[in-house]
């Protein structure tokens, strides 16, 4: 298709949009626009966006996913893609027509706004960003080709590490203790509770707490811990997982603000269109591309709908909060945006949604609660009088981080074996155990000794212990 | 603030093909996946007499990315389409392809059921054999074409191999960095191509060398072959067949049914037309000798024959068999005699391999198939022998 706009129409469109951007009071990056076409678009995807990205072979897997779900139609590109970096970079697709443009610069806005004012991208390095991913390529490349470590061997630890990559730190804005601290909140806390009569009551024993455990508090950071403790790692080795690591730190984030970062976008994207006074060709074309990204997909949850659903309703509320609100809450009229910005910047997925998504917003989103039944999806539970609070918290557990287990370090010297016990912290989802074999397989390469987990199957205590080369399911009292 | 537009720039476009080397070891590990499973893929897809251009799926086991995923228990959450979402309502059957989700949530759909080619499969499976070294005598070889082919560029040939392209790309190119070195002006001065600048084809000859073989498959199709029996046994002709089509540029394929008498066949009959009545195996040896002396002179074809039966075979004839075989043997390069036995079938019929044991010729081998399962580990052996008998030379 020719392209029907120039890179100065672009570029016109653009003042009047960052216009808006301002007079909104969106605080955004400097931002850069490439525009590329599907093929390029195809491998930014794969490659997270990163203009440089170490390789793997996973990402060829990828990319032939997506090309053929492209190529048969299963799915479209996205219009668009931005990284979380400063400045902020933007991907446009060369076919789009120049209202498709219009709208994903809108969009593109969005987003860059968010990146910079959430509090969850506040521990990335926007600044850095695109280098950081840069150094991490060339480092691993020159593992690769380096002759006495090679592809093979460079191939084992990523496969190993991008396996466990996603068992880390979620919430990034909590700053780890260092061991000392912990061993001081470990003796604070074995202290006997300070007792009112302790003149009549007998002195409880003191057991002082055990401070050469490994590790001392669980740890959920898998990687760095089998990094830092296991003394057989070359140099080498301790760097990719690292590498590994500070990737997937990168993206969490994202990850845990997937619906709120894609609700804010398109809901600023509405109201830039609606203000940019369009011509009416563009107008209807943005209408129809508009309801189609945000249509509902049944059977399963749009982040731009919900997302969007909720802020809305959330400004709504604030502007024209009803005799109760204002009574009891003492909120007044006209502060939605207010809100809204302040909501932007202080919450994630789990806590925006368990905050602001209502009973009626349940209720006028149709959301239901599915139980998988073999192959089937089974609907479970309706938005009813009794069950919208239990579909609430099911979509709270789905959502960010949540749908990824909490799985933590216990204990790196299990039955004084140097065995490294882990435990699910099981909150009635149990693991897919097939999946949980192989992974532990991997953790016990890393590991270089037996390693178990402990999680519960069918509602029964059980230890996974994972050693020469297969694993064992005991039941645990 | 500046917001920059960079414009799309096809050269570069083209050029970037970033995923290609993953893509590439992705294809390696497809491929590596496959050839563990070939004895399986073998033993459950029929992939015999097949188109080779038909398209086959193979399940693939160790390229899936695992993480610590939940299992099926867990509940999630969908919108509605319409008002009328009602608990217990089957709402999608089948899994749903994950989302391009960072997360990968889900263990996803199992779409690694990779699609693979005929011809693909069978070079990989012949990858996996290690590849014997067959015997191809000098005479059995001749070279038949010489061509031309251009392979890289020189800096001085002859003229008629002048790359104009090329020379004016390096005359540029020179032009280019002498600017940088003069800086302003430079580019008024005329700038004539310098015999550096020169660019040629190189080509090379190649030789091909043409190298004929035939197999000659010959089948008891006497009354005791059941259709298992045939399957079994026309898988591993096939296999021989797609064996020596990747070692051999030109193979011809005989095929002989025999019951108390040989006759030449096409493959249609010899697969699908059931005869009945007694055996005689030297009758298919000797037909085998027949049309080798009429046809196939053996310093000029490498020649193969296999034979499956079910051992089966009339007292009287044994002694005949047995020498037509030790004869056959001595031509070809290689001569195996499969003897199919379905489980559970064998025990009151005879056997031919105790006779053919006896047999001195180390290029003879004889194998028992009794399952589907058995035709590659056969097949192996099969093949090895012919190895062997080259380490022995």
């Amino acid at each position: 298709m020719a392209e029907s706009y120039s890179i100065a129409d672009l570029q016109q469109w653009n003042e009047r949009i960052l216009e808006l951007v301002q007079r909104f009071g969106l605080s955004i990056y400097p931002q850069e626009f490439e525009i590329c076409d599907h093929e390029q678009m195809l491998s930014y995807m794969v490659y997270s966006g990163m203009p440089s990205h170490y390789p793997h072979w996973s990402y060829g897997k990828s990319y032939e996913k997506l090309k053929t779900f492209y190529e048969y139609g299963v799915s479209g590109l996205p219009y668009e893609m931005v990284i979380n970096s400063n400045p902020a970079i933007a991907y446009l697709m060369r076919d789009n027509s120049l209202a498709l443009q219009i709208l994903t610069m809108a969009h593109v806005y969005g987003h860059n706004d968010f990146f910079r004012n959430n509090f969850t991208f506040r521990t990335i390095r926007a600044e850095f960003t695109i280098e950081k991913f840069k150094t991490h390529a060339d480092r691993v490349r020159r593992y690769v080709e380096d002759p006495s470590i090679g592809l093979e061997s460079v191939e084992r630890i990523l496969d190993a590490a991008h396996a466990l990559s996603m068992q880390c730190q979620r919430n990034l804005s909590i700053r780890r203790q260092t061991v000392q601290e912990q061993q001081e909140q470990l003796l604070r806390e074995s202290e006997p509770p300070s007792d009112p009569f302790r003149s009549i009551h007998r002195p409880k024993e003191y057991t002082p707490p055990d401070l050469e455990k490994v590790p001392l508090y669980p740890d959920e950071n898998l990687l760095l811990f089998v990094r830092d403790h296991n003394p057989r790692f070359a140099e080498w080795e301790k760097d990719l997982l690292t590498i590994v690591h500070e990737q997937t730190q990168y993206f969490i984030p994202q990850i845990e603000t997937k619906i709120m970062n894609e609700g804010w976008a398109s809901f600023w994207h509405k109201r830039i269109m609606d203000n940019l006074d369009l011509p009416q060709g563009i107008r209807m074309e943005f209408m129809v591309r508009h309801n189609q990204v945000l249509a509902p997909s049944p059977g399963n949850i749009n982040p731009y709908h919900i997302g969007m659903k909720v802020w809305e309703n959330i400004e709504k509320r604030w502007d024209h909060p009803s005799a109760d609100d204002e009574r009891e809450f003492g909120r007044r009229k006209q502060t939605g945006l207010q809100k809204i910005f302040e909501v932007r910047e202080v919450d994630r997925d789990v806590s925006f949604l368990r905050r602001f998504l209502t009973e009626d917003l349940i209720r006028e989103l149709k959301l239901f609660e599915y139980q998988t039944r073999g192959n089937d999806k089974v609907v479970s539970r309706v938005a009813d009088k009794e069950n919208w609070q239990d579909i609430k918290e099911t979509l709270l557990r789905n959502v960010g981080m949540g749908t990824v287990p909490v799985i933590k370090v216990e204990d790196a010297d299990f039955n004084k074996s140097r065995t490294l016990l882990l435990k699910h912290y099981h909150d009635g989802r149990d693991l897919h155990l097939e999946y949980a074999e192989k992974t532990l397989q991997y953790l016990h390469q890393l590991w270089g000794r037996e390693v178990a987990l402990e999680t519960i199957i069918n509602e029964r205590k059980s230890l996974l212990v994972y050693s020469d080369g297969k694993l064992t399911i005991r039941n645990i009292a | 603030m500046d917001t920059v537009f960079r414009s799309y720039d096809s050269s570069s476009a083209q050029r970037s093909d970033r995923s290609a080397g993953d893509r590439l070891r992705h294809r390696q590990k497809v491929r590596e996946a496959i050839r563990n499973n070939i004895a399986d893929i073998i033993a459950e897809e029929s992939i015999i007499g097949k188109d080779r251009n038909r398209i086959i799926k193979v399940p693939l086991r160790g390229i899936k990315e695992y993480r610590f995923v939940y299992g099926e228990n867990t509940p999630g959450v969908g919108q509605g389409a319409g008002d009328d979402t009602q608990p217990g309502q089957t709402i999608a059957q089948g899994k749903q392809p994950a989302k391009g989700d960072q997360a990968g949530d889900q263990p996803g759909v199992d779409y690694y059921e990779t699609d693979i080619s005929l011809d693909e499969l069978v070079e990989l499976m012949f990858e996996d054999l290690e590849l014997p070294h067959l015997e191809r005598k000098q005479l059995r070889e001749m070279e038949v074409e010489q061509q031309y082919r251009r392979k890289g560029y020189r800096k001085i040939g002859i003229r008629v191999r002048l790359d104009k392209k090329r020379t004016a790309r390096s005359r540029v190119r020179r032009k280019k960095a002498s600017q940088r070195s003069h800086g302003d002006g430079f580019s008024e001065r005329r700038f004539p191509f310098h015999r550096d600048d020169l660019r040629y084809h190189h080509t090379v000859t190649e030789k091909r060398r043409q190298s004929n073989a035939v197999v000659f498959c010959i089948m008891d199709t006497s009354g005791s072959m059941d259709t298992m029996k045939k399957y079994l046994a026309r898988s591993f002709f096939f296999l021989l067949y797609r064996f020596l089509c990747t070692r051999y540029q030109n193979v011809e394929i005989v095929f002989i049914a025999h019951h108390t008498e040989a006759r030449e066949v096409t493959e249609e009959e010899f697969f699908h037309k059931g005869e009945s009545g007694g055996t005689f195996i030297s009758s298919g040896y000797a037909k085998a000798l027949e049309i080798i002396h009429e046809r196939y002179h053996p310093t000029l074809w490498n020649i193969y024959a296999f034979h499956c039966s079910d051992g089966d075979n009339f007292e009287s004839d044994n002694a005949a068999a047995l020498k037509a075989a030790a004869e056959l043997a001595r031509i070809c390069n290689l001569f195996g005699y499969g003897e199919i036995k379905p489980l559970g079938s064998g025990y009151y019929s005879g056997s031919m391999i105790q006779y053919f044991n006896q047999i001195q010729e180390p290029n003879f081998q004889t194998v028992q198939i009794q399952r589907k399962e058995d035709i590659w580990p056969s097949f192996k052996t099969f093949l090895n022998k012919d190895r062997a008998r080259e380490d022995a030379a």
